[in-house]
């Protein structure tokens, strides 16, 4: 077998964090080995009624309080409005406003849980975004919610050889439900950045599908600061040969805040690569990190080169962080598979390092999480959103700051 | 002039059976800007807890005596505080902070114990300088702290940081560890510039004596079972590279 299996998890908190996970290898095709909650038999359909109600047990939604929802995983939250969708560009791309009757939607997503499938059937203003050049500016997204409940729907269409970064920017208060469709052509490339600055009343569940054309590239930033629940179904696929992807994330969850990224990368073609770096940190009574990591190699997926890193810093005690890490692999002939998880608390020797050099305690912290936070951070690429995250987590810090001189 | 004045310090540690245990067992020592003091003694005396508590480590509970700097109480003071005061420990065992380079935390450091941050064009230059002198490759800057550096190398960071900060007091915890000749010869090389100025005591704590080739130490006191048992000038060390500490662990209880 040329399987090149690495497999490395530390739980190094003492409470408030688990860690689990698992790797499956089939060793041919013919003798399939897979654990129970495989994802090779996933149902994917765009009728709601193909997927069971949710109760919360299911293995897909046990880390998520199916309460807080409210209805958009039954279909009972009617929609009341919209976001306010607002598409800057430079020349070279095209925005129209599509419905689910579009021969693009469902192509690069089809929808794998029930509140994916009741959003795309129930939406009525979605966007179709198409990019033909080679941007040097981007596409900057923004979606503002007022409070309503609505369903939406964006599709990016790179052709082959564009290059392009795209910005989704939600902010203001909603209860969204959304799909993404990234449909990258051959040797396109596309850097998408889905900031999640909702205020804390927004609950906001996305599927996040990118299909990747033969020799294409995608990098996708994914970074949820705000939110009362946010539940993210990243997924890539391969459509040729050659694909790179690489999957960042960053989240920061303050108390009560319910901050969940599934992610599922499938590689279905030969010679394909994928790398998922994901960062959380958890403050405040209630705060919850949720990621899981599911890579699925198919049997005609030779040559595959993966790997997948969760890292989560509990800066209090009663912040919990959720991590578990899946690799299914149906052949043996692969370039390398691995992942690593670790939950870990503050360190205190870093901060009484970082203090024995005069460095006062709060901004000792500051600087150790932005240093936990600067892998993700320094591979934007868009230095004003990265000054605008810098920000945003020094005001997330100085909330722990003022909470712990209040005491 | 700065001046140390260690009193009866008594130090204790939680064991692991939730009970105290006690380390040092009454030292008493003063150290006065441009003298140099080596602390000598076997492993597991105290002289690294001696240390830490001088620094503030949450670990150790001081249970009596006192440390003062020109007469201010180091022990009501927090760790930053200590570090702003004067007080400035190499450590042994540096830790990593991942995703924080040199520069910045030396930059941070600086602006810290020097109460404003540096003129970023004095303060390149100033770093470069320094790091020259330590004969570190200036993409070291670049490096985040202690990742993956070598012994070497995590030790001339550490002397870099002291030529930089100019404490009033240095304690260097068994700095000559883990150092090969040549990198030996940069870290006391850049010792005895701080001493050289005349505005640091330097206390040295170390096992053997092979550092003191390149370090002259005015003072050396050797450790026993967490105290001090004995003291003399430079030739006290010369009889223990001799003898070694096996005349004073009898004589400690």
């Amino acid at each position: 077998m040329g399987a090149a299996l690495d497999t490395e998890r530390d739980a190094l908190g003492k409470q408030g964090g688990t860690t689990e996970g698992s790797v499956a290898v089939g060793v041919t095709p013919s003798t399939p080995k897979k654990p129970a909650d495989a994802r090779v038999q996933r149902t994917l359909s765009r009728d709601p009624e193909a997927f069971g109600a949710i109760t919360g047990r299911e293995e897909e939604w046990r880390f998520t309080p199916v309460a807080r929802l409210r209805g958009l995983h039954d279909g009972t939250a009617s929609a009341t409005g919209v976001l306010d969708v607002t598409v800057t560009a430079p020349d070279g791309v095209t925005v129209e406003t599509i419905g689910p009757e579009h021969k693009l939607v469902g192509t690069a997503l089809v929808p794998a849980d029930r509140p994916a499938a009741l959003a795309m059937r129930d939406f009525k203003e979605g966007q179709l975004i198409r990019i033909s050049g080679e941007l040097t500016e981007p596409v900057h997204v923004s979606l503002v919610g007022h409070g309503e409940v609505s369903y939406g729907h964006l599709v990016v269409d790179l052709a082959p050889f564009a290059q392009a970064v795209v910005i989704l920017d939600h902010t203001g208060d909603a209860t969204h439900s959304g799909g993404v469709e990234l449909r990258v052509g051959d040797s396109a490339s596309l850097t998408l950045v889905s900031l999640q600055d909702w205020d804390n009343t927004a609950v906001h569940l996305s599927a996040q599908a990118a299909r990747l054309g033969r020799d294409a590239r995608f990098k996708s930033v994914v970074v949820t600061l705000g939110g009362d629940l946010v539940r993210l179904t990243p997924t890539v696929s391969y459509a040729g040969p050659g694909g790179d992807a690489e999957l960042l994330g960053l989240a920061f969850g303050d108390a009560g805040q319910h901050l969940e990224h599934r992610l599922l990368v499938e590689h279905g073609a030969p010679h394909c690569k994928s790398r998922v770096t994901y960062k959380s940190a958890v403050q405040g009574e209630g705060a919850h990190s949720v990621w899981i990591g599911d890579v699925l190699i198919r049997p005609e997926a030779t040559g595959t080169d993966t790997y997948e890193l969760n890292r989560n810093l509990l800066l209090t005690a009663d912040a919990r962080a959720d991590s578990v890490p899946n690799l299914e692999i149906e052949t043996g002939e692969i370039a390398g598979a691995g992942h690593a998880s670790a939950t870990g608390r503050f360190d205190d020797e870093q901060l009484f390092y970082l203090q024995s050099r005069g460095i006062a305690p709060d901004e000792a912290r500051r600087i150790v999480v932005q240093g936990f936070f600067a892998e993700i951070l320094q591979q934007i690429g868009v230095p004003s959103l990265e000054e605008r995250l810098l920000a945003a987590i020094e005001r997330e810090l100085g909330r722990v700051v003022v909470e712990e001189a209040s005491q | 002039m700065a001046t140390l004045e260690i009193r009866d310090l008594h130090v204790s540690v939680e064991a692991d059976n939730a009970q105290q245990r006690q380390i040092l067992a009454g030292v008493n020592l003063t150290i006065k800007a441009g003298e140099t003091h080596a602390i000598m003694g076997p492993n597991g005396s105290g002289k690294s807890t001696l240390a830490y508590s001088i620094a503030g480590h949450p670990k150790y509970t001081v249970t009596s005596g006192q440390v003062l700097l020109d007469g201010e109480d180091v022990l009501a003071m927090s760790v930053d505080e200590r570090a702003r005061a004067g007080v400035f420990l190499a450590m042994q065992y540096p830790v990593e902070v991942p995703g924080v380079t040199v520069s910045n935390f030396l930059r941070s450091a600086a602006t810290a114990v020097r109460g404003e941050a540096p003129a970023l064009r004095h303060w390149v230059k100033e770093q470069k300088e320094a790091m020259a002198k330590l004969e570190m490759d200036p993409a070291f800057a670049n490096r985040n702290v202690n990742e993956g550096f070598s012994g070497g190398e995590k030790k001339r960071h550490e002397i870099l940081q002291l030529e930089l900060l100019k404490p009033k007091i240095a304690i260097l915890d068994e700095t000559d560890s883990g150092l090969d000749i040549d990198a030996l010869r940069v870290v006391s090389e850049g010792v005895n510039r701080v001493h050289a100025a005349g505005e640091t005591a330097t206390l040295l704590i170390t096992h053997y004596t092979r550092i003191l080739r390149y370090i002259q130490p005015d003072f050396v006191h050797v450790f026993v079972k967490g105290r001090i048992v004995e003291e003399g000038g430079k030739e006290l060390a010369d009889e223990l590279e001799a003898n070694g500490y096996e005349k004073y662990v009898g004589v400690a209880v």
